[in-house]
């Protein structure tokens, strides 16, 4: 009953971000605001670890062929294919679900203890759309980082491989090149946009509907982060399900 | 003028407000005192739009805002001002940008316009010189008149404020209190207080209800509340020791 509660509560919300918007001069700095915190902000922690995955994941399919009869271009077509159908996509959007969501349940919450957002409400503000919305468009930007994980991963591949002995620089650029399927890039977007929304929107919920204290908001940051992961996997897979099954 | 009829709110089985009725003047200070856990907050939360009441009005100068649309409660709210027990300033902003914030908002207002009323405004509540701190650099007391400042940078008809003096020195306390009754009188507002501070009671109660337990236990002015025999109210207002001497005198000059 309590989570049929929260999930109602949480599409009220939903429709509560686009109600009543905010005046637009003022919605388009924090729109700016936003996306400097949301996606270029999580820069850096995304490639050290786009980087480091793409090597592990070009490393340990290495050290599985042991076959001679099994090319060593297969490694480089087994780093691309994973890094681009899930680690850049979900992996990533794991991370930043405790990156981002964690600091938007936290700020929203701090918000709320501090009845910062009932002195929003009072203004006659719709503080749902002020604190939201902006959220939300900031993370469509968010496919643009994946974009740059799987690049980085599939180059951590490339070094691992190439460096590490594990696959000739050759081998490994023509297995990147096999079968190529476009779609799958598409598949990862799709899923890349569906995963920004539940980040923005997850932990903003957890954030506007806490109650106590200090203790609390640390308390639903974590608990943002659980059921914000915990969505992910899901429809992760529901949408592979759909997409490629 | 708010006029409140028969106000009843509750959270789940507490019932916390039990059929409150009174009315606040235009231009005077109303004072609302109780203990803690009276009923004080929710009572404000209610005048303030906050939270609704299950039963009861409350009008505005007029308007029952039961009858009003939801863009008709967000203009009444524009007209409303609140200083809030921690101050709720915005931690990105600057004090500056707390106070233009709301003009940013609602108003068409140029910048130098706008700039021009903050400075007015931030002048009105003595302070000069914080303009480009954040609320994190300023003492309690500053927050406090930041929070002034912005509540009535609009021009509100009613100014609403939830234990102002909390967490002050006795002082500052008391030039917070007259700074509040100032701009009442100045812009003609309506201001309902809620106060734990006696001195704020004694100072500037020009009107006073008291709550207790969701009732509405008493009302009457800084004067009157010197002369009541409602055990509830001189057993909240001279628990210490000083304001029965204090009282015990008025009585013996009186007699």
């Amino acid at each position: 009953m309590k989570y049929l509660e929260a999930i109602g509560k949480y599409f009220i919300m939903i429709y509560e971000v686009f109600r009543k918007p905010t005046k637009w001069p003022i919605m388009r700095s924090l729109i700016l605001k936003e996306i400097d915190e949301l996606i270029f902000g999580s820069l850096g922690i995304i490639i050290f670890i786009s980087f480091f995955i793409g090597g592990v994941v070009t490393i340990q399919t290495a050290l599985n062929l042991n076959s001679p009869l099994i090319p060593k271009s297969l490694i480089g077509f087994a780093t691309r294919q994973s890094v681009i159908l899930e680690f850049a996509p979900t992996f990533t959007s794991i991370i930043m679900a405790g990156k981002v969501g964690s600091y938007i349940t936290s700020s929203i919450g701090t918000m709320k203890v501090t009845e910062q957002i009932d002195a929003l409400e009072v203004m006659g503000i719709n503080s749902v759309n002020y604190l939201v919305f902006p959220k939300i468009i900031a993370m469509l930007a968010y496919p643009f980082a994946v974009a740059i994980a799987m690049y980085v991963g599939i180059l951590g591949g490339w070094i691992a491989g190439a460096f590490g002995g594990y696959a000739p620089s050759g081998e490994f650029v023509k297995g990147l090149q096999l079968d190529f399927i476009p779609f799958h890039v598409t598949y990862s977007f799709i899923k890349t946009i569906v995963f920004a929304f539940i980040i923005a929107t997850i932990p903003s919920f957890h954030g506007l509907y806490m109650k106590g204290g200090a203790l609390e908001v640390g308390k639903a940051s974590t608990t943002s982060f659980v059921w914000t992961s915990v969505v992910i996997i899901i429809l992760n897979y529901i949408l592979t399900q759909l997409l490629l099954g | 003028m708010i006029e409140v009829e028969n106000i009843h709110k509750s959270f789940g089985d507490t019932h916390v407000l039990k059929g409150i009725t009174t009315r606040f003047e235009q231009g005077k200070t109303n004072l609302v005192i109780g203990q803690s856990g009276s009923g004080k907050t929710v009572f404000l939360k209610c005048l303030l739009g906050l939270f609704e009441p299950e039963q009861g009005q409350i009008c505005y100068n007029g308007k029952y805002y039961s009858e009003l649309s939801i863009n008709e409660r967000r203009d009444l709210r524009q007209e409303m001002g609140m200083v809030f027990q921690g101050s709720a300033l915005f931690d990105s902003m600057t004090v500056e940008g707390n106070v233009m914030f709301p003009l940013d908002m609602f108003t068409k207002q140029s910048k130098a316009e706008m700039q021009e009323r903050v400075d007015f405004v931030l002048e009105r509540v003595n302070l000069i010189d914080a303009h480009k701190k954040f609320p994190s650099e300023i003492s309690g007391g500053m927050k406090k008149r930041v929070a002034i400042a912005r509540a009535i940078v609009m021009n509100p008809k009613y100014l609403f404020c939830d234990e102002p003096n909390s967490g002050l020195d006795p002082k500052t306390a008391i030039l917070i209190d007259n700074l509040i009754q100032e701009i009442t009188k100045e812009y003609n507002i309506t201001t309902v207080i809620n106060t734990h501070d006696m001195n704020s009671v004694m100072e500037i109660g020009e009107k006073i209800i008291f709550l207790k337990d969701g009732y509405k236990e008493w009302e009457g002015t800084n004067k009157e509340i010197f002369k009541t025999d409602n055990e509830a109210v001189t057993n909240f207002v001279y628990s210490s020791e000083l304001f029965k001497k204090v009282r015990q005198m008025y009585i013996e000059e009186r007699n």
